[in-house]
């Protein structure tokens, strides 16, 4: 068994040396001419203005946290994908089912419940 | 309505302000005093018969046998469907006339280039600086006695010979 | 640790590995999108699909920071001029400049006028000029040509003999 460890270091230091062989033979051939122009902030040539720090828009938080909670459910429910025939054999099928269709029901209410209240909508209607 | 009733609509209203009136030409155009401009444009932008709802262009001259400036405006009816010129002949040393913005605001960035390439000071104008030219240049490029500067941010002006020696 | 340009003796394997370099460098010019009036349009027909550009590798980057080629593509006027070379010193060395068209040349047919400044070079220092108003793709394309001449006569490793060998600013 300690020989698949060994195939694991191995694998990981050449992956590692590879990169940073290639890193170095750069480093070695490229020139070097860093002025202080040539290092200024980008900004289609006009001087650099105002701070590069803005306001990050709240809608990918919420689309990311929703995204999560099902990705995490999707992996949950694998499993038992995979456990299912197992199951049926013994006659549990329908427990089986039921369990996880509970599951999914309950995450789903939770779907409904932000869909209703609008926090799915990239583009917010004003209440006017 | 005909370019010759504006202008006689405009006379009975304003004597004295108005005058020289040009009807055979392309653009028929009169001329307007620079203190009575705005009050002018006003009364033609609002008066129901003649109603110039649309600026459609204000320009410079330089008239140096007159030596004046002149300011001109082009005045377009979408509803009627007539269009009359005025010009304001302002002098050469200290031109100076009343913003056009509050009547017509595309006045905005038209004075904006006059002021730019003549130098014509628009009075309540509330941004008046150069449109066109960078903001550190110096002088008034239309203006018929404009000499270039020598150089500008480091960056010499001087042409190749070869074509000097076309032009003499 | 210093990097090794210029500092290696004339041997076989260093010379080889200088036509490597080059080579390379010379096969994907990556050429900034400078298109400042008419003869951008030809720069973008240049690199559209019937005077393909990209067959040399040479693909259009928006930003200084990815590109090693500058095309300046149009009439330079005195308040982009400005712009342009900050522009120029933000791109990372090694790199060139091709002035396309004749206003980039010299200022062309707007010589005269008061904002035009007469000509790229100026302000930036030019490798290749591609006369012409505007030059046709396929004179621009000889211009790419010319510059992969001049790169592939560069040498890197090597200790170069004479000062028209070694690379721009490096």
């Amino acid at each position: 068994m300690l020989f698949d460890f060994a195939n694991v270091l191995v694998f990981t230091a050449l992956g590692a040396g590879f990169v940073g062989v290639n890193l170095l033979i750069g480093r070695l051939l490229r020139p070097s001419n860093p002025q202080a122009r040539k290092l200024s902030t980008y900004e289609c040539g006009e001087p650099a203005s105002g701070s590069a720090w803005v306001n990050f828009n709240m809608r990918f938080y919420i689309i990311a946290l929703i995204f999560i909670i099902f990705e995490v459910e999707i992996a949950f429910v694998f499993p038992v994908a995979t456990a299912f025939r197992r199951w049926i054999e013994s006659g549990r099928g329908l427990f089986a089912f039921v369990e996880i269709l509970l599951f999914v029901g309950i995450l789903f209410l939770g779907l409904v419940y932000a869909w209703a209240k609008g926090d799915l909508e990239w583009v917010k209607k004003i209440k006017s | 309505m005909e370019a010759k009733e504006i202008y006689a609509r405009t006379e009975r209203k304003f004597s004295g302000k108005v005058s020289g009136f040009q009807g055979d030409v392309v653009d028929p155009n009169f001329r307007v005093e620079a203190q009575a401009i705005v009050e002018v444009c006003c009364y033609l932008r609002d008066d129901p018969e003649s109603n110039f709802e649309v600026l459609s262009d204000l320009t410079g001259l330089d008239l140096p046998k007159e030596n004046n400036l002149q300011v001109v405006y082009h005045l377009y009816s979408y509803s009627k469907r007539h269009q009359i010129v005025l010009k304001v002949d302002l002098p050469r040393d200290n031109p100076h006339v009343s913003t056009m913005e509050g009547v017509w605001k595309v006045a905005n960035w038209l004075e904006r280039e006059v002021f730019d390439l003549f130098g014509v000071v628009f009075e309540g104008h509330s941004d008046l600086r150069r449109i066109l030219l960078p903001e550190d240049w110096v002088g008034y490029p239309l203006r018929k006695d404009y000499v270039e500067q020598e150089e500008y941010d480091g960056i010499s002006t001087q042409r190749a010979p070869l074509v000097e020696k076309l032009l003499r | 640790m210093q990097p090794l340009i210029n500092s290696l003796p004339e041997t076989v394997f260093t010379t080889k590995v200088d036509d490597l370099l080059n080579w390379g460098r010379a096969s994907s010019q990556w050429y900034m999108l400078f298109g400042l009036a008419c003869c951008a349009i030809e720069l973008m027909q240049t690199g559209g699909p019937r005077a393909d550009v990209d067959r040399f590798g040479c693909v259009p980057r928006a930003t200084p920071r990815q590109s090693d080629l500058m095309i300046v593509a149009g009439t330079l006027t005195y308040k982009m001029a400005k712009r342009t070379k900050l522009l120029y010193d933000q791109m990372p060395d090694p790199k060139y400049v091709i002035s396309m068209g004749s206003c980039a040349n010299c200022g062309g047919l707007f010589q005269l006028a008061y904002s035009v400044c007469k000509g790229v070079d100026k302000i930036i220092p030019v490798d290749v000029y591609v006369p012409g108003c505007p030059p046709r793709p396929e004179a621009l394309t000889e211009g790419l040509m010319r510059i992969q001449d001049k790169m592939m006569r560069e040498r890197w490793l090597v200790k170069p003999a004479r000062a028209a060998e070694a690379p721009v600013g490096a």
